[in-house]
């Protein structure tokens, strides 16, 4: 029913549903945070300011250091990037440091001619579309998989704990590890996937040679690292939906799809809304898969926008700081507008984010 | 990347004011010449591949003997990722190596950015006068020298002796050649003719230089890879796959193509003498004399292979430039060259060394030697080793199949003109 209400409302008053949002986000939320809320919004003036500063301070002493840490790790580094991308630096003009001897920056400041050269040129928008394919391929799959075998693994069996085990373990695998034995087993000469199709009789397969099958193998790839993660998380929502649930819908006669489709799909919404998000973003921006096994191979086919910004600051020379760091920005702005495009479309099906 | 460079520029920071405040006394006390005698320690990091390097870390760790205060680090940097480390480490100076190993077409690109210590005049002089002029002409920038050539090489076309006696088919001279002889060892023997490195431009030049092209004109500030000479050696390239005389992979190349020739499973392959030692590992070469090595095949217009090699540069923020420096002098002395010629077969630079009897006997040397000769020189600009990475872009998508030779070319062509501004 809830559902209903704020949709209805949504179509009503965008804005108000915001405030409706808000508010009973607020009433979640720690005092500190509601505190800060009020705080920056400065709805309640200057007074209320103080009044929550002077509740809050210890709060807030503790927050300092991690914003403070967040700043120089995160901010600082942010807002230097979006400058950088504003101007002509590269490696022949950045200050830099030989022994003894300092080299003064000579770079300057050339307002949006770097977006101007990025947008128009073609690159921007292969690059763009294959990492959207490469994106929802990844993430349907991994979900696809990861929800199936979570099903799977919630029920009581023997020897669950060893298959859990199994399934967990290319997570625990280092990352680079995992890609560099696919990619072993991807060697379309001396690699184990062809010799097995060689003993089936069928012709070896050029695993990484040809831009199509590149593709299909770093999606292959991405998503046996993903799955775990999917697995364990929608594990853990399925364990969270109570039993009683199925037993009331089986006296009821539910077939077990049904079950599936009205308990355990509603059940996950939450858990599954989060994983999607997150896998997304790192999907969108993972760099070592693509670059480790293919290096953005054959070619350029298999390049995505990150494996591209890479290229710009580190492969040519001089090296293209300023390029880079406008494909930086880029990056950053998509996956931006995708969070908040995908945060309104939960909200209007009634998720509190 | 953002974060990648406003850290390296923190980083680059910190290790200023660290380096401020150590740096004065540090010269003072590990300094380079204390009373004449060299002390302190000198960091290498060299390039060289598995089965060359025990044998260079034994020539390096051996400049102790000579000056017992010394202490030499190796560091052995695999070749693919190196210039981007060393460009790291230069442009940070936290970690820096005092020596390097820059292949030949890095040594303008680290210059003209700054960071590499000039050669003393000496040596400077010696080097005009005892090395091949080829060799010397690659430590040049801009009339002043920045390194000593340590090795000097060029591509050749290895061959497997009894695989081609086999089939009954004579070393090939041209890529026409190439083709009957793929043929006839195909039906003989069911191998593959030629394995073509498809995942490295460095492999492609002998194609277009056999087409009578090149890369570049540098003297006109001219891009010619697009020209039509450069789209023939494109369609050369796919031509030698497709009609099956080649086998080729896009990943891995150095890998592949090395197990392809050692196991026999491919009879000829183009290589340099950095693939000797490597090679003799393999089954097929256990009698050393069933490798045979033979010019690079022809193109339309001629037989042309690119002048490669190896200098020893000193990285111009180094605290020990003195021991460094005395470092690579003795690295490309006459006696190094030779042991490295003897037991790596690579060649040496000095023009005296192929007097040596050791050089004389050595089959390979000997093979190389007149092919050096005869090497193309390539344009010496800091833009040399960029050209690479944009051409095997285009170079792999013509081989594979995924662009028209074409394409390909005029590909090529407008990333060089987005690496050479100004550039026709």
């Amino acid at each position: 029913m809830a559902a209903h209400t704020s949709q209805s409302v949504a179509k009503a008053a965008g804005d108000d549903v915001e405030n409706d949002v808000a508010a009973r986000g607020r009433s979640r939320r720690t005092d500190s945070d509601s505190g800060n809320r009020g705080g920056s919004r400065g709805a309640k003036g200057a007074s209320g300011l103080r009044r929550a500063l002077g509740t809050h301070w210890y709060a807030w002493a503790m927050v300092a250091p991690v914003v403070l840490v967040l700043g120089v790790i995160i901010g600082w580094p942010l807002v230097r990037g979006i400058y950088l991308s504003l101007t002509d630096a590269n490696e022949r003009n950045v200050s830099r440091t030989i022994g003894v001897r300092h080299i003064e920056a000579t770079y300057e400041f050339i307002g949006l001619d770097n977006y101007v050269d990025v947008l128009s040129d073609p690159v921007f928008l292969q690059r763009l579309v294959w990492t959207v394919v490469w994106t929802v391929a990844c993430v349907s799959i991994t979900f696809t998989l990861g929800l199936a075998l979570a099903n799977m693994l919630n029920r009581e069996f023997r020897g669950r704990a060893a298959y859990r085990m199994a399934l967990i373990l290319p997570w625990a695998v280092p990352g680079f590890v995992s890609v560099f034995a696919w990619r072993f087993l991807f060697n379309r000469d001396n690699g184990i996937l062809n010799k097995i199709l060689d003993g089936g009789g069928i012709a070896a397969i050029p695993w990484l040679d040809d831009p199509t099958w590149a593709k299909f193998s770093v999606v292959a790839v991405n998503v046996w690292l993903g799955v775990p993660f999917m697995m364990v998380a929608l594990l853990g929502g399925l364990q969270s939906i109570p039993g009683e649930l199925y037993e009331a819908a089986e006296m009821d006669g539910a077939s077990a799809w049904q079950r599936f489709r009205h308990i355990t799909l509603p059940g996950l919404r939450a858990v599954s809304m989060t994983v999607i998000l997150l896998s997304t973003i790192w999907t969108f921006n993972m760099f070592p898969v693509i670059f480790l096994l293919t290096r953005g191979g054959p070619g350029d086919s298999t390049e995505i926008l990150v494996t591209q910004a890479f290229r710009e600051a580190f492969v040519s020379s001089p090296r293209d700081f300023a390029g880079s760091a406008t494909w930086g920005v880029l990056i950053l702005a998509l996956l931006m507008i995708f969070a908040l495009v995908y945060r309104r479309s939960l909200r209007k099906q009634g998720e509190v984010w | 990347m953002r974060r990648g460079i406003a850290a390296t520029a923190l980083v680059a920071t910190l290790a200023l004011a660290a380096t401020a405040c150590g740096g004065d006394d540090k010269d003072a006390a590990g300094g380079s010449k204390a009373g004449g005698e060299l002390s302190g320690t000198v960091t290498w990091w060299d390039t060289s591949n598995d089965a060359e390097k025990a044998s260079f870390q034994k020539l390096a760790e051996a400049f102790t003997a000579k000056h017992p205060k010394v202490t030499v680090k190796y560091v052995n940097v695999p070749y693919g990722d190196a210039q981007n480390k060393v460009k790291n480490a230069f442009s940070s100076g936290s970690e820096a190596p005092d020596v390097i190993r820059a292949d030949v077409g890095w040594v303008a690109d680290f210059a003209s950015l700054g960071y590499l210590d000039e050669v003393p005049a000496e040596t400077a002089k010696k080097i005009d006068a005892e090395f091949l002029s080829q060799a010397a002409a690659s430590g040049k920038y801009e009339g002043k020298t920045y390194a000593v050539p340590q090795v000097i090489d060029t591509l050749g076309l290895f061959y497997n002796k009894k695989m081609l006696a086999d089939a009954g088919v004579q070393p090939p001279k041209t890529l026409e050649e190439v083709k009957t002889a793929a043929a006839a060892i195909k039906s003989k023997t069911g191998k593959a003719g030629l394995y073509l490195r498809g995942d490295d431009s460095y492999w492609f030049l002998p194609l277009i230089y056999g087409e009578g092209g090149d890369l570049v004109d540098a003297k006109n500030k001219t891009v010619t890879v697009d020209n039509e000479a450069g789209v023939k050696a494109f369609k050369t390239a796919r031509d030698l796959v497709t009609s099956g005389a080649a086998i080729t992979n896009a990943t891995d190349g150095w890998t592949n193509m090395q197990t392809a020739f050692k196991s026999g499973e491919a009879a000829m392959m183009i290589n340099g003498p950095w693939a000797v030692a490597d090679s003799f590992a393999g089954d097929q070469f256990k009698d050393k004399a069933n490798l045979g090595i033979a010019a690079v095949p022809a193109g339309s217009v001629k037989a042309g292979a690119p002048q490669g090699g190896h200098d020893l540069a000193v990285y111009a923020g180094s605290k020990n430039t003195a021991a460094a420096h005395a470092f690579v002098e003795y690295m490309t002395s006459q006696e190094v060259q030779v042991q490295s010629a003897k037991e790596l077969s690579l060649l040496p630079t000095r023009t005296a060394a192929y007097d040596q009897p050791d050089v004389k006997s050595s089959e390979m040397v000997q093979f190389f030697k007149p092919a050096v000769d005869k090497a193309v020189e390539r344009a010496w600009i800091p833009e040399n080793g960029s050209l690479f990475e944009p051409l095997k872009v285009e170079y792999t998508k013509a081989i594979t199949g995924a662009s028209s030779p074409e394409d390909a070319a005029k590909a090529a062509g407008v990333e060089f003109r987005k690496i050479l501004k100004g550039w026709k």
